[in-house]
């Protein structure tokens, strides 16, 4: 397969590389494609979204305000005699909520006001993402750091964590992702909602001073929810997780003791409660670690408090194992479910000549020739097949309802991956049969708004340039109204591929 | 409706009327017309599910001690002396004790990591391994059938499921809005499909269902408006503990009513999430368990008299910690329980054997020890239920498991 030439590079640095191309987009990658593409990498970081940035404590601490109400409401009800109301975002905060953007649902009860602001908060930080996502010119950088927001999953799925997603995309992901593997890694797993999302805030180490005092029949202070008289001990998650899912990979040659030792080793990683004076910040309780020497993956770590913790890190960070786990998935999520070896290679050989700085990565990346292949590997995302529809139009959500239910609908609800590894890569994962129906449907109404009085012909040109193929030009020239083709155009093979 | 002819009882009453050994391979195809109206269902709970939870071994005497305050005592819906259910399985209970529900209470995959997704990925490859395996077991079965008989499968959530991917095409279904019969996108779109292998195919089926789902959804309490608030493939969105189960009950009724619908899925897999109980999984397994309990039960409902040629199976790619852990939860652990479930099914005992939960029987010192592997489960329902002949079930669907028997005594 040769080199494609200029047109076809400019939109694939466009389609494959970008979030797909707004109008004007493959014109200005023509001159230098490539050259497009890494002058969007830079050392601060990824952009953040437009608007006040979320804090990660205050609203920790608002949905601790919202706890509270609940209990209080339900201990009123149950006074009254009347059976308690049921609690709504115990278990999947989220998704009720962007059900129904709900500032007009029963305005007095404090209780629902306060769980529609944290719906309204969670809300908003997904479509200031996706507003961010839809209008950039620097859709390279933005596609580079939503990779690395999937890596280090964290799912709204568990009520306490919906809020936190975006603070922790805005405040442990962005600012790292063309920085060193090993910072972001730290950042990643020592952020509050990571801490939340995988249990690591009330693992403690069994023989601590904590749980020595706990066992007597003391409480634990500083949880969110404390409560009396529970046995207290480890809890393996966030532990496995960092080494099955976040470096080494599940067959990086790790054992279920190496798990629990590291599990040993993170305990006193935890956040603050009031009484610590540090609500919903990363802390280090001295006396909830377990105290002692640990072996992980064949290496003893003697270091007493976070210090231990930090030097297992930056063991994991650092090994082959992880080079190439990772290096993987770069390569699965940018090229192709079955990425070339060669990719690959030239992936790992960058990640270890600059001991994991992911600049020279994202650099490797866009000048490997195998990344350029004509021929699309890629089907779209639900999530990248709206975003590139919006660019494809040139223009953006105006809000929540009219793309978050969709991305439900498509299986890719916003924020909620399905488990801590994140969501999947693989065309055979999205192309369901019923799932293409309901791409189409969305291309449908989506088209009857925004190409009122557009060329279909020429936003097909725009958004696909030299990928746009004949058969499809010729569909959409002979569509008997604009909006049927664009419709054509946002569901043609070439537009649901990348 | 007279109750379905079996196999044996075909070929017991052509040997009675002294038919020839030539006629004897015939009436395979008689017993194929029994084996037609036969339904298999296959529920994924994903993210790990606490076999004890579910079935709690009241009559294990560790089982308090081992579980401290997440051992359900007095509130568990009993089977026998050893065995109960959750308290909100009630719908399973009652299938239970009409004989149309057991429990298998130590099955386990080959798979031994604990991670979610290698076992996973097992659990629906049929695979002896991770990565031996892209296409799903339950597929290759389909495929297997249909080289004697029409059998369509059907998933419902918005992705599709690995254990119903492979090379026999499949439908799949989520709640949604219905086509617009006059539009002409759709055909315009089949035509710019013709040579694309992922999206031709996948529009057409897609296209086929949601024809079908008109009728199959039709009169359905609250309908398709009710429909769309259930994130299918998940929970249910809906926060209200009683929206969710009327949500999950609904999403149970509409798969039974794809599988009555004439040329209707005679197959079908459902994948219910959120089942990881690190912290806190009294009240995550309290919800997630309802829904389960009310799925199941629209499924029976929705199938009416269709529910006596059905089979399905509850089953979760590992369970969990045999001890509570220092967080009201339980960690990743090996076996777990797998459920079974149909008006098709013989009434019996548990399942497999039942390890106990003494120190030296706990598997790693840990979790509770598989005595069953999972595939020789399928393997008896696909044989005895499904038809699928023992061959097949060792080299294709179930590959290299030749040594591991199907369970017997099932249907």
């Amino acid at each position: 397969m040769g080199l494609a030439d200029q047109d076809m590079r400019a939109a694939i640095a466009a389609t494959r590389f970008g979030l797909g191309a707004k109008p004007g987009e493959i014109a200005a990658a023509r001159r230098d494609p490539q050259g497009f593409l890494t002058g969007q990498i830079r050392r601060q970081g990824a952009d953040q979204p437009a608007g006040p940035p979320a804090a990660t404590t205050q609203r920790m601490a608002e949905f601790r305000d919202y706890q509270r109400q609940q209990r209080q409401a339900r201990l009123e009800k149950a006074a009254d005699g009347r059976p308690p109301a049921s609690a709504p975002g115990t278990t999947d905060g989220a998704g009720a909520a962007m059900a129904d953007t709900s500032a007009q649902t029963a305005v007095r009860d404090p209780v629902k006001i306060v769980g529609a602001m944290l719906r309204q908060d969670i809300s908003s930080d997904f479509t200031a993402r996706t507003q961010l996502a839809a209008t950039t010119d620097a859709a390279f950088r933005e596609r580079w750091a939503l990779f690395w927001a999937n890596h280090f999953t964290v799912s709204a799925t568990k009520a306490i964590t919906g809020t936190v997603v975006g603070p922790f995309e805005q405040e442990a992901i962005r600012p790292n992702v063309f920085g060193r593997f090993e910072d972001l890694l730290d950042a990643a797993e020592s952020h509050p909602a990571m801490l939340t999302y995988l249990d690591q805030i009330q693992s403690i180490g069994p023989d601590s001073p904590a749980a020595q005092f706990a066992r007597r029949g003391g409480g634990f202070g500083g949880r969110l929810q404390p409560v009396a008289n529970r046995t207290v001990g480890l809890n393996e998650n966030l532990a496995r997780e960092i080494m099955e899912l976040h470096t080494v990979g599940v067959n990086g040659g790790y054992t279920q003791a190496d798990v629990t030792e590291f599990a040993r080793a993170m305990t006193g990683l935890s956040i603050g409660g009031e009484r610590d004076g540090a609500f919903g910040v990363a802390i280090f309780r001295e006396r909830a670690h377990e105290p002692g020497e640990r072996t992980v993956m064949g290496v003893r770590y003697g270091q007493s408090g976070r210090a231990q913790t930090n030097a297992i890190l930056t063991d994991l960070a650092a090994k082959p194992q992880t080079a190439r786990f990772v290096c993987t998935k770069i390569a699965r999520h940018f090229v192709a479910d079955d990425p070339p070896p060669a990719l690959v290679a030239r992936l790992e050989t960058a990640w270890t000549a600059s001991r994991g700085d992911l600049a020279k990565v994202a650099e490797a990346l866009v000048s490997a020739p195998e990344a350029w292949a004509p021929a699309p590997q890629k089907f779209k995302t639900p999530y990248e097949f709206i975003v590139s529809s919006y660019r494809a139009a040139g223009g953006q959500p105006a809000g929540f309802p009219q793309f978050g239910p969709i991305l439900t609908a498509l299986g890719q609800k916003p924020f909620s991956a399905p488990s801590p590894k994140g969501w999947p890569e693989d065309a055979q994962s999205w192309a369901a049969p019923d799932a293409i129906v309901k791409r189409m449907q969305f291309a449908q109404a989506f088209s009857a708004a925004a190409a009122r009085d557009r060329d279909p012909k020429a936003l097909a040109a725009e958004a696909l340039g030299a990928r746009l193929s004949p058969e499809t030009a010729t569909a959409i020239a002979r569509a008997e109204s604009r909006a049927e083709g664009f419709a054509l155009l946002l569901m043609s093979p070439e537009f649901q591929r990348r | 409706m007279n109750a379905p002819l079996s196999r044996r009882t075909v070929l017991a009453a052509a040997a009675g009327f002294g038919l020839s050994l030539q006629l004897l391979a015939v009436p395979a195809i008689a017993a194929d017309s029994a084996l037609n109206k036969r339904r298999m269902i296959v529920v994924v709970c994903r993210g790990g599910m606490d076999g004890l939870t579910v079935a709690p071994p009241i009559g294990d005497s560790d089982y308090r001690g081992l579980r401290g305050d997440l051992a359900l005592d007095g509130s568990a819906l009993p089977l026998d002396g050893a065995f109960a259910l959750h308290p909100q399985l009630t719908a399973v209970h009652a299938m239970a004790k009409a004989g149309e529900a057991r429990i298998a209470p130590a099955v386990a995959t080959p798979d031994r990591a604990r991670s979610h997704f290698e076992a996973q990925d097992v659990l629906e490859t049929g695979a002896a391994g991770v990565y031996s395996a892209t296409s799903g077991w339950l597929n290759r079965a389909v495929e297997t059938l249909s080289a004697h008989r029409k059998v369509d499968a059907l998933s419902i959530g918005a992705t599709a499921p690995l254990i119903l991917r492979g090379k026999a095409p499949t439908a799949s279904w989520s709640p949604g809005r219905g086509v617009d019969a006059e539009a002409r996108l759709p055909s315009l779109l089949q035509d710019l499909y013709r040579n694309d292998p992922l999206l031709g195919p996948a529009l057409a089926r897609g296209l086929a269902t949601e024809a079908m789902a008109k009728d199959a959804t039709a009169g359905l309490d609250g309908g398709p408006a009710m429909m769309t608030k259930a994130s299918a493939g998940a929970a249910p969105a809906r926060p209200g503990a009683q929206q969710g189960r009327e949500a999950a009950h609904n999403l149970g009724a509409s798969l039974a009513g794809f599988m009555r619908e004439p040329g209707g899925p005679t197959v079908a897999a459902i994948s219910l999430d959120g089942f990881d109980s690190h912290a806190g999984q009294a009240g995550l397994l309290n919800i997630r368990l309802a829904y389960l309990d009310a799925v199941l039960d629209g499924v029976r409902q929705g199938l009416g008299p269709e529910w006596k040629e059905t089979v399905v199976v509850v089953a979760t790619e590992f369970g969990r910690t045999a001890r509570a852990n220092g967080t009201g939860g339980t960690d990743h652990g090996t076996a777990s329980t797998a459920l079974l479930l149909g008006g098709a099914l013989k009434p019996g005992g548990i399942v497999g054997d039942w390890p106990t939960l003494k120190q030296q029987a706990l598997f790693e010192n840990r979790d509770v020890a598989p005595t069953l592997d999972m595939r020789g489960l399928f393997k008896g329902v696909l044989m005895e239920h499904m038809g699928v002949d023992r061959a097949a079930l060792d080299t294709t669907v179930f590959p290299g498991s030749g040594a591991v028997k199907p369970v017997s005594g099932l249907i």
